[in-house]
Protein backbone atom coordinates (compact mmCIF):
# COMPACT_ATOMS: atom_id res chain seq x y z
CA UNK A 1 0.00 0.00 0.00
CA UNK A 2 1.83 3.63 -1.01
CA UNK A 3 0.02 6.93 0.01
CA UNK A 4 -0.96 9.29 -2.33
CA UNK A 5 1.21 11.45 -4.03
CA UNK A 6 2.55 14.51 -1.87
CA UNK A 7 5.40 17.47 -1.31
CA UNK A 8 8.11 17.18 0.98
CA UNK A 9 9.48 19.90 3.04
CA UNK A 10 11.84 18.91 5.84
CA UNK A 11 12.95 22.30 7.47
CA UNK A 12 15.58 22.83 10.03
CA UNK A 13 14.00 25.19 12.31
CA UNK A 14 10.56 25.77 14.02
CA UNK A 15 10.20 29.01 12.86
CA UNK A 16 11.15 27.20 9.18
CA UNK A 17 8.58 24.51 10.09
CA UNK A 18 6.05 27.24 11.18
CA UNK A 19 6.36 29.18 7.71
CA UNK A 20 5.79 26.21 5.94
CA UNK A 21 2.52 25.65 7.99
CA UNK A 22 1.45 29.39 7.67
CA UNK A 23 1.87 28.39 3.74
CA UNK A 24 0.40 25.30 2.94
CA UNK A 25 -2.35 26.18 5.67
CA UNK A 26 -5.11 23.03 6.14
CA UNK A 27 -3.31 21.14 3.17
CA UNK A 28 -0.37 20.28 5.15
CA UNK A 29 0.19 17.50 7.49
CA UNK A 30 3.16 17.72 10.18
CA UNK A 31 5.47 13.98 10.19
CA UNK A 32 6.57 13.41 13.66
CA UNK A 33 8.06 9.85 13.89
CA UNK A 34 5.34 8.81 11.51
CA UNK A 35 4.59 5.33 13.17
CA UNK A 36 0.55 6.59 13.30
CA UNK A 37 0.78 9.07 10.42
CA UNK A 38 2.13 6.60 7.97
CA UNK A 39 -0.41 4.05 7.79
CA UNK A 40 -2.89 6.35 7.76
CA UNK A 41 -1.52 7.56 4.24
CA UNK A 42 -0.77 4.05 3.00
CA UNK A 43 -4.25 2.98 3.48
CA UNK A 44 -5.69 6.42 2.21
CA UNK A 45 -7.39 7.78 4.78
CA UNK A 46 -5.92 10.83 4.68
CA UNK A 47 -4.25 12.89 1.73
CA UNK A 48 -2.58 16.01 2.44
CA UNK A 49 -1.27 17.70 -0.49
CA UNK A 50 2.16 18.62 1.97
CA UNK A 51 4.20 16.52 4.68
CA UNK A 52 6.24 18.98 7.01
CA UNK A 53 8.43 16.99 8.27
CA UNK A 54 10.42 17.76 11.96
CA UNK A 55 12.75 15.66 12.17
CA UNK A 56 15.76 17.15 11.16
CA UNK A 57 14.97 20.17 14.04
CA UNK A 58 17.57 18.68 16.57
CA UNK A 59 16.21 21.13 19.21
CA UNK A 60 13.04 19.27 19.46
CA UNK A 61 14.58 16.32 20.50
CA UNK A 62 16.12 15.79 24.24
CA UNK A 63 15.23 15.63 27.90
CA UNK A 64 16.37 18.11 30.69
CA UNK A 65 15.89 19.04 33.98
CA UNK A 66 14.18 22.28 34.49
CA UNK A 67 13.84 22.68 38.52
CA UNK A 68 10.44 22.09 39.10
CA UNK A 69 9.52 19.76 36.16
CA UNK A 70 11.26 17.58 33.05
CA UNK A 71 10.86 18.55 29.63
CA UNK A 72 10.65 16.20 27.22
CA UNK A 73 11.29 17.38 23.68
CA UNK A 74 8.23 16.43 21.07
CA UNK A 75 10.82 14.89 19.10
CA UNK A 76 12.12 12.54 21.27
CA UNK A 77 11.78 9.20 20.33
CA UNK A 78 9.74 6.82 23.01
CA UNK A 79 12.56 4.32 23.47
CA UNK A 80 14.54 7.62 24.36
CA UNK A 81 12.29 8.59 27.35
CA UNK A 82 12.23 4.93 28.28
CA UNK A 83 15.38 4.59 29.51
CA UNK A 84 16.10 8.07 30.66
CA UNK A 85 16.86 8.06 33.80
CA UNK A 86 15.61 11.61 34.61
CA UNK A 87 12.11 10.54 33.81
CA UNK A 88 13.01 7.42 35.68
CA UNK A 89 13.43 8.99 38.96
CA UNK A 90 11.33 12.22 38.35
CA UNK A 91 8.02 10.57 36.57
CA UNK A 92 8.46 7.09 36.32
CA UNK A 93 4.35 7.02 35.50
CA UNK A 94 6.12 7.91 31.85
CA UNK A 95 8.55 4.91 32.30
CA UNK A 96 6.25 2.57 32.86
CA UNK A 97 3.58 3.56 29.86
CA UNK A 98 7.06 3.62 27.59
CA UNK A 99 7.79 0.19 28.65
CA UNK A 100 5.17 -1.48 26.79
CA UNK A 101 4.08 0.93 23.87
CA UNK A 102 3.40 -0.65 20.54
CA UNK A 103 7.02 -2.94 20.33
CA UNK A 104 10.83 -2.33 20.34
CA UNK A 105 10.60 -0.66 16.38
CA UNK A 106 8.07 1.35 16.78
CA UNK A 107 9.52 2.67 19.92
CA UNK A 108 12.86 3.72 18.17
CA UNK A 109 10.80 5.79 15.50
CA UNK A 110 7.49 7.16 17.05
CA UNK A 111 7.86 10.29 19.29
CA UNK A 112 6.66 11.61 22.79
CA UNK A 113 5.37 14.59 21.39
CA UNK A 114 3.78 12.90 17.87
CA UNK A 115 2.08 10.44 19.66
CA UNK A 116 0.23 13.12 22.23
CA UNK A 117 -0.32 15.20 19.07
CA UNK A 118 -1.99 12.45 17.47
CA UNK A 119 -4.18 12.34 20.19
CA UNK A 120 -5.49 8.65 20.08
CA UNK A 121 -7.44 7.83 23.15
CA UNK A 122 -6.39 4.18 23.00
CA UNK A 123 -2.68 5.61 22.73
CA UNK A 124 -0.43 4.76 25.72
CA UNK A 125 0.54 8.51 27.23
CA UNK A 126 -2.26 10.42 27.25
CA UNK A 127 -3.50 8.98 30.79
CA UNK A 128 0.21 9.32 32.29
CA UNK A 129 0.26 12.82 30.98
CA UNK A 130 -2.70 13.55 32.51
CA UNK A 131 -2.13 12.39 35.82
CA UNK A 132 0.94 13.65 36.09
CA UNK A 133 -0.06 17.10 35.17
CA UNK A 134 1.96 17.81 32.26
CA UNK A 135 1.47 20.82 30.39
CA UNK A 136 2.09 21.17 26.59
CA UNK A 137 4.54 24.06 24.60
CA UNK A 138 2.51 24.85 22.19
CA UNK A 139 5.09 27.48 19.48
CA UNK A 140 3.02 29.78 16.85
CA UNK A 141 3.44 32.30 14.49
CA UNK A 142 2.65 34.77 17.27
CA UNK A 143 4.89 32.95 20.61
CA UNK A 144 4.94 30.20 22.43
CA UNK A 145 1.58 28.98 24.67
CA UNK A 146 1.26 26.87 27.47
CA UNK A 147 -1.70 24.37 27.61
CA UNK A 148 -2.81 22.70 30.73
CA UNK A 149 -3.36 18.64 30.10
CA UNK A 150 -6.54 19.43 31.38
CA UNK A 151 -7.33 21.75 28.53
CA UNK A 152 -5.15 20.09 25.81
CA UNK A 153 -7.10 16.59 24.81
CA UNK A 154 -10.30 18.23 23.16
CA UNK A 155 -11.86 15.08 21.47
CA UNK A 156 -10.80 12.04 19.46
CA UNK A 157 -7.80 12.65 17.96
CA UNK A 158 -8.16 16.70 18.74
CA UNK A 159 -6.36 18.59 20.78
CA UNK A 160 -5.94 22.32 21.83
CA UNK A 161 -2.58 22.59 18.85
CA UNK A 162 -4.22 25.34 16.38
CA UNK A 163 -3.59 24.02 12.72
CA UNK A 164 -0.89 26.64 12.37
CA UNK A 165 0.90 25.50 15.70
CA UNK A 166 3.48 22.88 16.32
CA UNK A 167 3.61 21.03 20.34
CA UNK A 168 7.32 21.47 20.62
CA UNK A 169 8.05 20.10 24.08
CA UNK A 170 6.21 18.50 27.16
CA UNK A 171 6.47 19.95 30.81
CA UNK A 172 6.09 17.30 33.37
CA UNK A 173 6.20 18.28 37.02
CA UNK A 174 8.16 16.46 39.05
CA UNK A 175 6.53 13.35 41.01
CA UNK A 176 9.80 12.60 43.00
CA UNK A 177 9.29 9.58 45.05
CA UNK A 178 5.66 8.95 43.70
CA UNK A 179 5.01 5.29 42.92
CA UNK A 180 3.89 4.49 39.70
CA UNK A 181 2.00 1.48 37.65
CA UNK A 182 0.84 1.34 34.15
CA UNK A 183 -1.79 -1.95 33.75
CA UNK A 184 -2.58 -2.20 30.28
CA UNK A 185 -5.18 -4.83 28.82
CA UNK A 186 -4.38 -6.41 25.47
CA UNK A 187 -5.73 -9.39 23.63
CA UNK A 188 -2.53 -9.68 21.86
CA UNK A 189 0.92 -8.58 22.00
CA UNK A 190 1.80 -4.72 20.67
CA UNK A 191 -1.33 -3.64 20.46
CA UNK A 192 -3.69 -0.68 21.68
CA UNK A 193 -4.85 -1.45 24.69
CA UNK A 194 -8.55 -2.45 25.15
CA UNK A 195 -8.29 -0.36 28.65
CA UNK A 196 -5.31 0.63 30.48
CA UNK A 197 -5.04 2.67 33.99
CA UNK A 198 -2.25 4.57 34.32
CA UNK A 199 -2.09 5.45 38.62
CA UNK A 200 0.66 7.32 40.42
CA UNK A 201 0.70 7.85 44.35
CA UNK A 202 2.86 9.20 47.24
CA UNK A 203 2.20 7.00 50.57
CA UNK A 204 3.78 8.97 53.48
CA UNK A 205 3.94 6.39 56.61
CA UNK A 206 1.76 4.45 55.81
CA UNK A 207 -0.80 6.91 54.93
CA UNK A 208 -1.58 7.77 50.92
CA UNK A 209 -1.19 11.82 50.76
CA UNK A 210 -2.45 11.69 47.48
CA UNK A 211 -2.81 10.01 44.53
CA UNK A 212 -3.29 10.65 40.40
CA UNK A 213 -5.19 8.16 38.42
CA UNK A 214 -5.68 8.43 34.34
CA UNK A 215 -8.01 5.98 32.39
CA UNK A 216 -7.01 4.99 28.58
CA UNK A 217 -9.90 4.17 25.82
CA UNK A 218 -12.64 4.85 28.52
CA UNK A 219 -13.96 7.50 26.69
CA UNK A 220 -12.81 10.04 23.01
CA UNK A 221 -10.16 11.43 25.14
CA UNK A 222 -7.76 10.52 28.30
CA UNK A 223 -9.40 10.96 31.31
CA UNK A 224 -8.51 11.19 35.02
CA UNK A 225 -10.37 9.23 37.12
CA UNK A 226 -11.46 11.82 39.79
CA UNK A 227 -13.58 9.93 41.95
CA UNK A 228 -10.65 7.32 42.81
CA UNK A 229 -8.39 9.97 43.64
CA UNK A 230 -10.71 11.64 45.85
CA UNK A 231 -11.44 8.16 47.83
CA UNK A 232 -7.34 7.34 47.74
CA UNK A 233 -6.54 10.76 49.30
CA UNK A 234 -5.55 10.82 53.27
CA UNK A 235 -6.47 7.30 53.74
CA UNK A 236 -4.41 4.84 55.37
CA UNK A 237 -3.22 2.41 52.85
CA UNK A 238 -5.23 -0.96 52.80
CA UNK A 239 -6.70 -3.78 50.72
CA UNK A 240 -10.13 -2.61 51.51
CA UNK A 241 -9.42 1.35 50.94
CA UNK A 242 -7.60 0.60 47.36
CA UNK A 243 -10.85 -2.16 46.38
CA UNK A 244 -13.61 0.62 47.55
CA UNK A 245 -11.10 3.41 45.96
CA UNK A 246 -11.17 1.50 42.54
CA UNK A 247 -14.92 0.07 42.03
CA UNK A 248 -15.24 4.50 41.45
CA UNK A 249 -12.37 4.28 38.74
CA UNK A 250 -15.40 4.10 35.68
CA UNK A 251 -17.55 7.05 37.22
CA UNK A 252 -18.71 9.43 35.11
CA UNK A 253 -16.83 7.51 31.86
CA UNK A 254 -18.76 6.78 28.49
CA UNK A 255 -16.56 3.98 27.19
CA UNK A 256 -16.85 2.89 23.49
CA UNK A 257 -18.17 -0.25 22.78
CA UNK A 258 -16.18 -2.41 19.73
CA UNK A 259 -15.06 -5.60 19.01
CA UNK A 260 -12.52 -6.18 21.40
CA UNK A 261 -15.47 -5.27 24.28
CA UNK A 262 -18.50 -3.34 24.89
CA UNK A 263 -19.43 -0.71 27.58
CA UNK A 264 -20.11 -2.25 30.58
CA UNK A 265 -17.39 -4.25 30.10
CA UNK A 266 -14.93 -1.82 29.54
CA UNK A 267 -15.86 -0.30 32.76
CA UNK A 268 -15.53 -3.52 34.78
CA UNK A 269 -12.34 -3.71 33.52
CA UNK A 270 -11.35 0.03 34.51
CA UNK A 271 -12.10 -1.01 38.13
CA UNK A 272 -9.85 -4.00 38.08
CA UNK A 273 -7.21 -2.65 36.20
CA UNK A 274 -7.71 0.58 38.75
CA UNK A 275 -7.02 -1.49 41.66
CA UNK A 276 -4.23 -3.62 40.17
CA UNK A 277 -2.24 -0.12 39.06
CA UNK A 278 -2.61 1.59 42.75
CA UNK A 279 -2.01 -1.89 44.60
CA UNK A 280 1.46 -2.42 42.30
CA UNK A 281 2.14 1.88 42.46
CA UNK A 282 1.52 1.33 46.61
CA UNK A 283 4.71 -1.70 46.71
CA UNK A 284 1.82 -3.98 46.84
CA UNK B 1 10.89 14.07 -6.64
CA UNK B 2 13.45 15.00 -3.62
CA UNK B 3 16.92 14.33 -3.51
CA UNK B 4 18.20 12.00 -1.11
CA UNK B 5 21.97 10.76 0.47
CA UNK B 6 22.65 7.72 2.65
CA UNK B 7 24.86 4.87 3.60
CA UNK B 8 23.08 1.32 2.84
CA UNK B 9 25.16 -1.85 4.27
CA UNK B 10 28.30 0.46 3.72
CA UNK B 11 27.53 1.62 0.42
CA UNK B 12 27.01 5.35 -0.20
CA UNK B 13 23.84 6.30 -2.48
CA UNK B 14 22.04 9.27 -3.59
CA UNK B 15 18.84 9.08 -5.39
CA UNK B 16 16.04 11.45 -6.36
CA UNK B 17 12.87 9.42 -5.42
CA UNK B 18 9.21 10.35 -4.82
CA UNK B 19 8.28 11.87 -1.42
CA UNK B 20 5.52 9.06 -0.59
CA UNK B 21 8.59 6.24 -1.62
CA UNK B 22 8.48 4.11 1.62
CA UNK B 23 11.96 2.40 2.91
CA UNK B 24 11.54 -0.85 2.54
CA UNK B 25 10.29 0.11 -1.11
CA UNK B 26 13.64 1.97 -1.68
CA UNK B 27 15.95 -0.73 -0.49
CA UNK B 28 14.23 -3.37 -2.75
CA UNK B 29 13.07 -1.58 -6.20
CA UNK B 30 15.88 0.69 -6.59
CA UNK B 31 18.56 -0.84 -4.80
CA UNK B 32 17.52 -4.64 -5.57
CA UNK B 33 18.00 -5.39 -1.81
CA UNK B 34 15.38 -8.13 -1.79
CA UNK B 35 16.57 -9.65 1.34
CA UNK B 36 14.21 -7.17 3.01
CA UNK B 37 10.43 -8.51 2.75
CA UNK B 38 7.55 -7.30 2.81
CA UNK B 39 5.07 -8.82 4.72
CA UNK B 40 1.98 -7.21 6.36
CA UNK B 41 2.81 -3.59 5.08
CA UNK B 42 0.81 -2.39 7.49
CA UNK B 43 3.61 -2.36 10.51
CA UNK B 44 2.44 -4.91 12.43
CA UNK B 45 4.71 -8.00 11.09
CA UNK B 46 8.15 -6.64 11.54
CA UNK B 47 9.35 -8.80 8.69
CA UNK B 48 10.58 -5.32 6.84
CA UNK B 49 13.33 -4.54 9.81
CA UNK B 50 16.58 -2.81 9.06
CA UNK B 51 18.73 -0.91 11.36
CA UNK B 52 18.31 3.07 10.69
CA UNK B 53 20.97 4.81 12.65
CA UNK B 54 22.25 1.36 14.43
CA UNK B 55 18.44 0.72 15.57
CA UNK B 56 15.72 -1.33 14.65
CA UNK B 57 13.08 -0.06 12.61
CA UNK B 58 10.13 -1.18 10.35
CA UNK B 59 11.08 -0.18 6.67
CA UNK B 60 7.45 0.07 5.85
CA UNK B 61 6.55 2.26 8.23
CA UNK B 62 9.54 5.26 7.08
CA UNK B 63 9.97 7.17 4.03
CA UNK B 64 12.77 6.87 1.94
CA UNK B 65 12.95 11.09 2.38
CA UNK B 66 13.08 10.26 6.00
CA UNK B 67 15.87 8.12 5.63
CA UNK B 68 18.25 11.39 4.17
CA UNK B 69 21.75 11.18 5.53
CA UNK B 70 20.89 8.06 7.11
CA UNK B 71 22.78 4.90 7.88
CA UNK B 72 21.00 1.72 7.19
CA UNK B 73 21.59 -1.51 7.35
CA UNK B 74 19.56 -4.73 5.93
CA UNK B 75 19.81 -8.49 6.46
CA UNK B 76 22.08 -8.51 3.58
CA UNK B 77 24.63 -6.05 5.06
CA UNK B 78 25.46 -8.85 8.25
CA UNK B 79 27.86 -10.84 6.94
CA UNK B 80 31.10 -9.41 6.83
CA UNK B 81 33.85 -11.00 4.80
CA UNK B 82 31.84 -13.84 3.77
CA UNK B 83 31.26 -14.60 7.23
CA UNK B 84 27.35 -15.18 8.66
CA UNK B 85 26.70 -12.84 11.47
CA UNK B 86 26.70 -14.75 14.73
CA UNK B 87 22.71 -14.17 14.98
CA UNK B 88 22.55 -15.73 11.52
CA UNK B 89 24.54 -18.62 12.71
CA UNK B 90 22.20 -19.35 15.28
CA UNK B 91 19.23 -19.40 13.78
CA UNK B 92 21.21 -21.98 10.81
CA UNK B 93 22.32 -23.95 13.76
CA UNK B 94 18.61 -24.07 15.86
CA UNK B 95 16.51 -23.95 13.29
CA UNK B 96 14.87 -20.49 14.09
CA UNK B 97 13.20 -21.20 10.85
CA UNK B 98 10.41 -23.05 8.90
CA UNK B 99 9.17 -21.12 5.68
CA UNK B 100 11.67 -18.15 5.90
CA UNK B 101 9.68 -15.13 5.36
CA UNK B 102 9.50 -13.60 8.60
CA UNK B 103 13.73 -14.59 9.15
CA UNK B 104 15.29 -10.86 7.82
CA UNK B 105 13.22 -9.17 10.60
CA UNK B 106 13.96 -11.57 13.11
CA UNK B 107 17.56 -11.50 13.04
CA UNK B 108 17.83 -7.58 12.79
CA UNK B 109 15.18 -7.27 15.80
CA UNK B 110 17.59 -10.06 17.47
CA UNK B 111 20.69 -8.49 16.61
CA UNK B 112 19.25 -4.83 18.17
CA UNK B 113 18.03 -6.63 20.95
CA UNK B 114 21.35 -7.95 21.62
CA UNK B 115 23.12 -5.12 21.30
CA UNK B 116 20.80 -3.17 24.13
CA UNK B 117 20.58 -6.52 26.18
CA UNK B 118 23.38 -8.78 25.89
CA UNK B 119 22.10 -11.59 28.19
CA UNK B 120 18.58 -11.64 28.07
CA UNK B 121 15.91 -13.93 29.63
CA UNK B 122 13.79 -15.95 27.71
CA UNK B 123 11.16 -13.22 28.68
CA UNK B 124 13.20 -10.61 27.30
CA UNK B 125 13.85 -12.10 23.93
CA UNK B 126 9.68 -12.99 23.59
CA UNK B 127 9.35 -9.19 24.71
CA UNK B 128 11.59 -8.08 22.48
CA UNK B 129 10.65 -10.09 19.66
CA UNK B 130 6.74 -8.76 20.15
CA UNK B 131 6.85 -6.75 17.01
CA UNK B 132 8.01 -9.90 14.57
CA UNK B 133 5.25 -12.52 13.89
CA UNK B 134 6.16 -15.81 12.61
CA UNK B 135 3.39 -17.95 11.74
CA UNK B 136 5.55 -21.53 11.45
CA UNK B 137 7.64 -21.99 14.38
CA UNK B 138 5.41 -21.36 17.26
CA UNK B 139 8.37 -19.01 18.37
CA UNK B 140 10.50 -21.70 20.30
CA UNK B 141 13.16 -21.87 18.09
CA UNK B 142 13.65 -18.86 17.35
CA UNK B 143 13.88 -17.68 21.25
CA UNK B 144 16.68 -20.79 21.27
CA UNK B 145 18.19 -19.34 18.56
CA UNK B 146 18.71 -15.91 20.07
CA UNK B 147 19.35 -17.50 23.56
CA UNK B 148 22.19 -19.37 21.56
CA UNK B 149 23.54 -16.26 20.26
CA UNK B 150 24.10 -14.66 23.54
CA UNK B 151 26.19 -17.57 24.47
CA UNK B 152 23.50 -19.01 27.00
CA UNK B 153 21.96 -22.22 27.98
CA UNK B 154 19.53 -23.35 25.08
CA UNK B 155 15.71 -24.25 26.37
CA UNK B 156 15.83 -27.91 25.86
Amino acid sequence: MIPAAFDYVAPTSVEAALAALAQYGDEAKIIAGGQSLLPVLRMRLNAPEWIIDLGKIESLRGIRDDGDAIVIGAMTPHSVVGSDSLVAEHAALISKAVEHLADAQVRHRGTFGGALAHADPAGDLGAPALALGAQFVIAGSGGTRTVAADDFFVDLFETAIGEDEILTEVRIPKHTGWGACYEKFVRVAHQWPIVAVAATVKVDGGTISEARVGLTNMGSTPLRARAVEEALAGQSLSEDVVRAAAEKAADGANPPSDLNGDADYRRHLATVLTRRAVVAATGG
Amino acid sequence: MTRISLNVDGASVSDDVEPRMLLVQYLRERLGKTGTVIGCDTSNCGACTVHLNGTSVKSCNVLAVQADGAEVTTIEGLAKDGKLHAVQESFRECHGLQCGFCTPGMIMQSVDLLKENPKPSEEEIRLGLEGNLCRCTGYHNIVRAVQHASGQAVNS
